[in-house]
């Protein structure tokens, strides 16, 4: 399966942006209404990106349903869901507990759910049932739609990492290969120690998209760890945040990732059809002409 | 470590990753988390703390428990010889915290209170502008804290429990307070503050409040964790003085110098803006924010050192608890908190996650 060059990032939409909240505010303002989000998403495809990498927020779920209702204007569209959308899950943690958290976010007659209602432990500690469990309900929104990548987020990703529970992203591995016959990937800020992890587990060539940008913003390891890997190891790197939210000028940020060797896709996010067009045909540029 | 709920977890994440940290065992008396994270982080748990301390030989201890629970587990530590890095707000009786400082004091144990934000850039960049005297004699301080906590009349943990340092006071104003100690200075007085529940019955949902300097300057405090318009927590300080002011959240530090000074030769007459990007210090594991990690880190360096008069020690964290008791005592009694005018009675029904989710 081979991924595009340039995928489209959905943090614009949200109200993510690294550098301002006053910008993040105004970004969450001005798409509020769907058809704002649409028309930069019919932007990007003008521009010929076939692919949109985004969270499970809430809001991706009306996405979704208009690719569904408009299947036949996009032909060729593709979906790689990042999940999960963690302050989802995080505000529900702080105000319910975890136990009541987990349970909103399972299926409400399900065997889990009625153990956790008798308040018995979880399953035998199954974790394995359960993150499946997650994962279908994260990806309940995609029905219909083609999904051949499924990102970990970063936040769960390097909880797990850290934690040590390096079985869980073996299971999320397994499920999304078996349940939805797509390429599991892992988003994450730690890229050797992931790999490390990764390698123990025999997770072959792992899609692993991180920040990879020419100021070494959150990449953690260093960027001379990065580059190494990079050119080195064994995976498939995914590079975001290669404009370090706007520290870098676009044409020397591009220019770097392009030179890292082996980097098979770029993700960007961007809200206006000038910026998401020269963007696109900057990676083009760089990428038909590796760099010396 | 002991408390291994949502903040424990996140710093037992970053210290396993941490790779001059062997961390020896976790508690809590939550049966499921630990067996899970026995059986799948290979992680050796206890339920009852004393017998952790008893069984294991330790260096040092990370406390992420409930608030209530902090003074009597750092005494704890502290009396079997441990350093001690403990979650916020440090403890919720002022009188606990002096006799926890004295103890470290005479023991040379390192001691740490999770303020994070005091690792955060943008926050450290602030709090050099105003230190180095660039924006003039300080007249006036505001700090905010916005963040989507608690939304309906609902809430079941101890965050949303009278007695147990639950309470937008306990969990987001006490940041907001040390940003300003941390950055315009602790006030002597408080005045005019409130307290009241939007949703919650028993805790407050926002906090306001004057803060009062001997010399006249003044401070507003407004904290709010009932606010959906906001993604996540998000803090925001404001500074003004005789030459200038400075704003600084998370993100940026907005600097306005009226005159440039001489301690300052790279900030120059004007706004100077800086980033996030720019302003943070690498860090060797990511999980939330490198504050997150840097405090940690900061922690061991304290350890390794022998250094007990740091950045967030004790005596710098009973700071903000004083002054929360200052608001407590200003700011009327519990039973002043109801729901504002029937809010509560007028919000919609749930908007039901799973409804959302499952269509």
């Amino acid at each position: 399966m081979t991924m595009d060059r340039v995928l489209f990032g959905d943090n614009q939409f949200f109200g993510v942006n690294h550098m301002s909240e006053e910008k993040a505010r105004a970004q969450s303002m001005r798409f509020q209404d769907l058809r704002a989000v649409i028309e930069v998403l019919d932007a990007a495809y003008d521009a010929g990106i076939r692919t949109f990498m985004c969270t499970t927020h809430d809001r991706v779920a009306e996405i979704c349903e208009h690719f569904r209702a408009n299947a036949a204007k996009y032909p060729d569209y593709q979906f790689y869901p990042c999940m999960p959308y963690a302050h989802k899950y995080a505000n529900a943690v702080t105000e319910n507990g975890m136990i009541e958290a987990l349970r909103m976010f399972l299926p409400q007659d399900g065997a889990v759910a009625a153990m956790l209602k008798g308040g018995v432990a979880l399953a035998n500690k199954d974790i394995e049932t359960i993150m499946q469990l997650l994962i279908d309900a994260e990806m309940k929104m995609f029905h219909g739609l083609r999904t051949p990548v499924i990102f970990m987020q970063n936040v769960i990703t390097d909880l797990l990492l850290g934690l040590g529970m390096k079985q869980t992203l073996r299971i999320f591995h397994d499920h999304v290969r078996n349940r939805y016959g797509a390429e599991p990937g892992y988003i994450t800020m730690n890229v050797p120690l992931l790999l490390d992890v990764l390698d123990e587990l025999g997770i072959d060539n792992p899609i692993v998209c991180a920040n990879i940008n020419k100021i070494g913003f959150r990449m953690c390891g260093g960027i001379e760890a990065y580059e190494q890997a990079i050119a080195q190891r064994r995976f498939r790197p995914v590079a975001m945040s290669v404009l370090a939210s706007g520290a870098i000028s676009p044409r020397e940020a591009i220019e770097y990732v392009c030179a890292q060797p082996r980097i098979e896709s770029i993700v960007f996010g961007a809200s206006g059809r000038s910026n998401i067009r020269q963007t696109k045909a900057l990676i083009d540029e760089l990428t038909s002409v590796p760099a010396a | 470590m002991v408390g291994l709920g949502k903040m424990g977890l996140s710093h037992l994440a970053i210290a396993r990753a941490h790779p001059d940290i062997d961390l020896v065992a976790g508690c809590d008396a939550t049966a499921y988390l630990t067996d899970i994270l026995s059986k799948h982080a290979g992680l050796k748990c206890y339920a009852d703390f004393d017998r952790m301390l008893a069984e294991e030989t330790l260096d040092a201890l990370i406390v992420a428990t409930p608030s209530r629970l902090h003074a009597a587990m750092v005494e704890k530590a502290l009396n079997k010889g441990l350093h001690v890095f403990c979650e916020k707000p440090f403890v919720l009786d002022a009188n606990d915290g002096e006799r926890l400082i004295a103890l470290a004091q005479a023991k040379s144990l390192v001691n740490q209170v999770g303020y994070h934000y005091r690792f955060v850039g943008a926050f450290k960049e602030a709090a050099r502008v105003v230190k180095s005297g660039a924006i003039g004699t300080i007249h006036h301080v505001r700090a905010e804290a916005y963040g989507p906590v608690v939304l309906r009349p609902k809430g079941v943990t101890w965050r949303t429990a009278k007695n147990e340092g639950g309470g937008a006071l306990y969990d987001y104003a006490c940041h907001a307070i040390d940003l300003v100690n941390f950055i315009a200075g602790v006030p002597a007085s408080v005045g005019g503050a409130v307290r009241n529940g939007v949703f919650s019955r028993d805790v407050e949902d926002e906090v306001y409040s004057s803060f009062y300097y001997p010399g006249g300057a003044s401070g507003q405090l407004c904290v709010n964790w009932s606010d959906e318009s906001f993604r996540k927590m998000s803090t925001k300080i404001s500074v003004w003085g005789t030459n200038g002011r400075i704003t600084a959240d998370r993100q940026e530090c907005q600097i306005y110098l009226r005159e440039p000074v001489a301690a300052l030769p790279d900030i120059g007459k004007g706004w100077t803006v800086r980033y996030t990007t720019d302003l943070s210090e690498p860090v060797w594991f990511y999980l939330r924010g490198e504050e997150y990690s840097s405090q940690i880190d900061y922690f061991v360096e304290s350890v390794q050192s022998g250094r007990t008069d740091g950045e967030n020690t004790f005596r710098s964290a009973l700071a903000a608890d004083r002054v929360v008791e200052m608001i407590l005592a200003d700011g009327g009694s519990d039973s002043g908190i109801t729901p504002v005018g029937g809010v509560a009675a007028r919000q919609p029904a749930p908007k039901g996650l799973l409804a959302r989710l499952f269509g």
